[in-house]
């Protein structure tokens, strides 16, 4: 099913997910930077190497189920799902443009692959749950992934599903959580503090797991490690850094939700924010690459 | 009656282009200094749906509930509860789509004031696409006891509609749009909740919107000054609906075409369609979005697809009076 793609072969491949994620959004003037520069990596182990699917089948009965809850990151999707194979690389420039099948938030009726529909907070774990029910009745063994954003467990109603699963042991169920401590208005501990998100989840019966989110080796051994653990639905905490890999991003959550050509004070100008973003990538790139050598 | 739009207004060159949600938080900010029992309520999209003048001004008097939309709803009930006149400010679909049952309870039932102020309604959302573009806000609310539905129709109506909320009873809802439109209206321009304007008189059809399309069948009615004399209604307060006004058009014109931003189901359109099929049944026409989910793209790209830019209520209005 996968090539099989070394580690160091990820991170190119999650580094070009992250060039490609900086010219879509260019190209559509619009749309979310931080969190799909935070979860390229994450992907790109999906994708590449994790996932149980078939780009050729993207319905494939016993496909891995992935289903993202914060809709708004779905550009490091649509970039992974077009390296993957799942469609033409050139329909990414059609993103948030009429007549694309590449909407501002997931669409199924258009790429039924994306499993659900999202983009309002708080209603992927939900339907995550229910996804995993559905399995285990037709006793099927592939794997329910849900990703979430830190800022959505502010909503009540990823709580009511986090009470669920645990209920329901549904250890088919892996849920990853973005903790980028980033939302819209600030930062998550300023806005509404989420704190401890681990005690939160081992409280409600779950098992725990946490992960550097930019550590590709890591990545893929607590997502394998995840699959295996039969009690529990499983948390995996994730820690990543908002606009990873573009240093006027990191960190900022100024970038939420706006494209590189946005005018921020204090950032670089606008018109050189696409140039030096993908100047830096590449850098990165080249590095990676060197280090392939030895 | 003497409107005092602005000079030369129908020249789309002329007049400037302000956003809805801009006058909405300027008004929330104004209204601030004067009203002290006024508090506003964010739900992490604070700038966007312009809460975030307010809340830097008066930083003891603003509630961040992060991205909590029921929570929203529960605390702004408890404050009116005790007296305070709060403002819930977020997106559309997220401040009254997500609550509904809760704002049902908590807030209408038992008639607490408080006022939902939107951004985000409407196709005018533009790239986010469907899941933001909200379409039935006015539907959903329309059918709750008591509900004050108002939908500006520009910058400067929107924060006259601000002010006015404060000073009504029970649940007020204020239409607020992302997208820059004409800003038509002026300081001097009336504004009497639950009056609707008769913008430009006129005999043979009644035209009748709420919000920025109100500013199309302007130009649609001087367009076609020599043909067809369209009387133009602004209906800026959805509910209650001015029976009176509406009523006296239509049977005038024999005629009433129904324009907006949102589903043809449960919008203006139908609310017209309502009172009219009781009271003097005349031919009605609703033109809005037609019971779909669009898309992302440009407003002004999902405006011509889907005929709700003026090109396209024009066409709209004269096939269906052929
Ligand atoms: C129900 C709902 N309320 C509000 C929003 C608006 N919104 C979009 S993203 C976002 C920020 C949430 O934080 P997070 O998902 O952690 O953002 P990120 O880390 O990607 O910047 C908000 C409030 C929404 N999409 N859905
Ligand atoms: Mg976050």
């Amino acid at each position: 099913m996968h090539q099989q793609y070394s580690i160091q072969n990820l991170e190119k491949k999650a580094n070009e997910i992250r060039q490609d994620i900086i010219k879509l959004l260019v190209e559509a003037g619009s749309g979310h930077s931080a969190g799909p520069l935070g979860m390229a990596d994450i992907f790109c182990a999906l994708y590449f190497r994790v996932l149980k699917h078939d780009p050729a089948n993207p319905l494939w009965e016993d496909r891995d189920r992935l289903i993202l809850s914060n809709g708004h990151i779905v550009p490091v999707r649509y970039v992974a799902m077009a390296h993957a194979g799942y469609f033409a690389k050139e329909e990414l420039s059609t993103f948030r443009k009429i007549n694309s099948n590449l909407e501002g938030h997931p669409c199924t009726k258009k790429i039924p692959a994306l499993e659900t529909s999202s983009g309002p907070l708080g209603e992927g774990v939900s339907q995550a749950c229910g996804f995993a029910l559905a399995a285990k009745m037709d006793k099927a063994n592939y794997q329910i992934w849900c990703l979430t954003s830190d800022g959505e467990h502010q909503e009540g109603m990823t709580w009511e599903a986090v009470m669920l699963a645990a209920k329901y042991r549904l250890n088919n169920l892996t849920v990853i959580i973005d903790r980028n401590n980033i939302q819209i208005d600030g930062n998550t501990e300023d806005i509404m503090p989420l704190e401890s998100l681990r005690a939160k989840y081992e409280a409600f019966g779950w098992h725990v797991m946490e992960m550097n989110g930019h550590n590709m080796r890591e990545i893929i051994s607590t997502l394998e490690e995840a699959k295996a653990i039969q009690a529990k639905p499983t948390c995996i905490i994730a820690h990543t850094i908002p606009g990873k890999g573009v240093s006027f991003m990191e960190k900022d959550y100024q970038w939420h939700g706006v494209p590189p050509g946005t005018d921020i004070p204090g950032e670089p100008p606008k018109a050189e924010q696409a140039n030096i973003a993908l100047r830096e990538l590449r850098t990165l790139a080249r590095r990676i690459e060197a280090a392939d050598l030895d | 009656m003497n409107y005092h739009l602005e000079k030369n207004y129908l020249d789309e060159s002329e007049v400037a282009w302000k956003k809805i949600r801009d006058g909405l938080g300027k008004g929330m900010a104004e209204l601030g200094e004067e009203k002290k029992d006024m508090v506003v309520l964010g739900a992490d999209t604070i700038e966007s749906s312009r809460a975030h003048w307010f809340a830097e001004k008066f930083p003891e008097r603003f509630i961040q509930v992060g991205v909590a939309e029921q929570n929203l709803t529960g605390v702004s009930a408890g404050l009116a509860y005790q007296g305070k006149v709060p403002f819930a400010v977020t997106y559309a679909a997220f401040l009254v789509g997500r609550p509904w049952e809760p704002i049902r309870t908590t807030i209408c039932y038992p008639e607490n004031h408080v006022v939902f102020v939107s951004s985000h309604a409407g196709l005018a959302t533009g790239q986010d696409g469907p899941t933001h573009q909200m379409t039935e806000d006015i539907a959903i609310l329309r059918c709750l006891p008591g509900f004050t539905i108002l939908c500006p129709a520009d910058y400067e109506q929107a924060k006259k509609a601000v002010r006015a909320a404060y000073d009504l009873k029970g649940p007020v809802y204020i239409r607020g749009v992302r997208e820059a439109t004409p800003a038509f209206t002026t300081e001097q321009t009336p504004f009497e909740v639950g009056k609707a304007q008769v913008l430009r008189e006129g005999k043979d059809v009644t035209v009748i919107a709420h919000g920025f399309m109100v500013y199309w069948l302007l130009q649609i009615a001087e367009e076609l000054k020599d043909s067809l004399s369209l009387e133009v209604i602004n209906a800026h307060t959805v509910k209650p609906l001015d029976e009176k006004t509406i009523l006296s058009s239509a049977k005038k014109t024999g005629k009433v075409f129904c324009a907006e931003d949102h589903n043809i189901i449960g919008g203006l359109g139908s609310a017209v369609a309502e009172l009219l099929a009781e009271k003097h049944p005349v031919q009605v026409f609703r033109h809005g979005v037609q019971d779909i989910f669009a898309e992302s793209g440009e407003p002004k790209a999902l405006w011509k697809k889907y005929k709700l830019d003026k090109e396209g209520t024009k066409k709209e209005l004269l096939k269906w009076l052929k």
